[in-house]
């Protein structure tokens, strides 16, 4: 056992060096209990309209939040996601991930009881605090502190260990969504909604799941090499041996072309997953209910959770510039055909083109830390990944306005509404050419970027599969 | 004590620890495909 166990804290990367037997089939699960967890930020929707009844219960009364000023709390912790991923990444490799994870679950779990604080005092700068601030910094820690570990774990298979993890995210508001309104309707009384004993049982549930992540993570040791596995001796040139360290790697194109690549595949998914009931209902008026439009935001999400795990692992195989490059190909032209599929009347074809487009939307967030290992190593690829969730922050932005702007502009131009989308669409097409395009001037990494041997501190040689 | 074991890891820690994500998210799984069977009603 490597003698450098037997020292440190608790939380130290030192304690949680992996002896010779460990198996790596524990990580994954590690991993998975934090995602799945802050995945929950996508179901926050849930607790929307029991918010504005907290007085009047019945219905809103006077004093009770608005819409508008409860939707600032997502907003709120995405941005704080992206700001704690792209400044916390360094932190985060320096202490490890039992500290991060740790940190995540603090900060997740704890903010949902200041939020249920705020809930109980109807303070609303309190619950932006808790859920927004807090729990959003809970999220983006949390988010990148597994994946760079996984990475180093499976460095034969980085895209299906990362896709593993990232899947997660998507599953968590599977979970949430369901657990949620069934703790509401628990709780609630003549008094109640629920809602803040429902924040008070998912921070303590959250955050001992949480814990339990972060007691299990293990990291390899320094020499540490799957059983069997040596490195190919032909080596893909796309796939580099060599660190580059973080602060070096946001000065290099490589850096920004793949953080536009992810930035444009993320916005033309957003766009459509915010919008996704409204517009299959609009797009089939009268063949579509709001039931089936739920059915339909449902297989969605399905997508977006299969997809991760799905191209990330088939990015093991064609490598992580193909599999990119197919999502912008195979995007634009579905975004072409979609129109057709909604005025032609083809509900099954118009649901499997979107199913399609949402796995790839997955995809893009899942195969991306592998992408990024492949270019910069994997001494600081969660730092670096951290920073790269800015685009993620962007695309947020950029995706539901661009969407809601262009519906809105056909509608005051007398555009009927089953035909609103089709400009929106060959948008959507078109921000995938320029992401094709970014993708494709992607090349390895210059020399003079790379970290010298002596500065790496024994860590294992970046390899992976093709 | 030490987190590290230097003998191999218990299959059944493994397969445990697995169940521990599993079952939650096969739940949700579970319900989202039965809320999208409404889909093709």
């Amino acid at each position: 056992m490597n003698q450098a166990v037997t020292r440190g804290g608790f939380f130290s990367k030192e304690r949680i060096t992996a002896g010779p037997g460990f198996n790596r089939w524990m990580v994954p699960p590690a991993a998975l209990a934090i995602h799945l967890c802050i995945g929950q930020a996508y179901a926050f929707s849930v607790f929307n309209k029991p918010m504005t009844q907290l007085l009047g219960i019945s219905e809103s009364s006077p004093d009770d939040w608005t819409i508008p000023e409860l939707g600032w709390i997502f907003s709120i912790a995405i941005v704080f996601l992206g700001l704690s991923a792209a400044f916390a990444g360094k932190w985060l490799e320096e202490v490890g991930p039992r500290k991060a994870m740790f940190a995540a679950a603090c900060c997740f779990g704890g903010g949902f009881l200041v939020a249920a604080l705020g809930l109980q005092l109807h303070q609303l700068w309190l619950v932006y605090f808790g859920y927004g601030v807090l729990g959003g910094i809970g999220l983006g820690i949390g988010y990148v502190s597994p994946v760079s570990t996984l990475i180093k774990w499976f460095p034969d298979r980085r895209g299906m260990a990362t896709g593993m993890a990232i899947m997660g995210f998507g599953g968590g508001a599977m979970i949430a969504s369901p657990l949620s309104l069934k703790l509401m309707n628990a709780f609630k009384s003549d008094t109640s909604m629920g809602v803040t004993e429902t924040f008070v049982v998912l921070g303590v549930v959250y955050f001992v799941y949480m814990c339990i992540g972060a007691l299990a993570v293990r990291i390899p040791a320094p020499d540490w090499k799957p059983e069997g596995w040596t490195p190919p001796a032909q080596q893909n040139a796309m796939i580099s041996r060599n660190h580059v360290h973080i602060d070096r790697a946001i000065k290099t194109p490589q850096f920004w072309l793949l953080w536009w690549a992810l930035c444009l595949n993320v916005t033309a998914g957003i766009g459509v997953l915010g919008q996704a009931s409204l517009m299959i209902q609009e797009s089939f008026q009268g063949m579509i209910t709001a039931a089936a439009a739920a059915g339909f935001v449902g297989l969605l999400s399905l997508a977006n959770m299969s997809g991760r795990f799905l191209w990330s692992t088939v990015s093991d195989y064609i490598g992580r510039k193909v599999t990119y490059g197919t999502f912008f190909v195979l995007g634009t032209i579905l975004y072409f055909l979609v129109p057709g599929m909604g005025t032609g009347g083809h509900v099954a074809l118009f649901v499997l083109f979107y199913l399609v487009i949402l796995s790839m939307y997955g995809g893009g967030f899942s195969t991306v830390p592998a992408y990024l290992a492949d270019l910069f190593g994997t001494r600081y690829v969660g730092g670096i990944h951290g920073r790269l969730l800015t685009a993620w922050s962007a695309a947020g932005i950029f995706g539901p306005v661009l969407v809601n702007y262009i519906r809105d502009y056909q509608l005051q131009m007398g555009i009927p509404r089953s035909d609103v989308y089709i400009y929106t669409m060959y948008v959507m097409a078109g921000l995938l050419v320029i992401g094709f395009i970014c993708n494709m001037l992607i090349r390895p990494v210059s020399a003079e970027h790379h970290m010298q041997t002596d500065n790496i501190a024994g860590e294992p040689i970046a390899a992976g599969a093709k | 004590m030490q987190d590290t074991a230097q003998r191999k890891t218990p299959m059944g820690l493994i397969v445990a620890f697995w169940l521990l994500v599993g079952v939650p998210l096969i739940w949700g799984v579970a319900n989202t495909i039965i809320t999208a069977a409404a889909l093709f009603k």
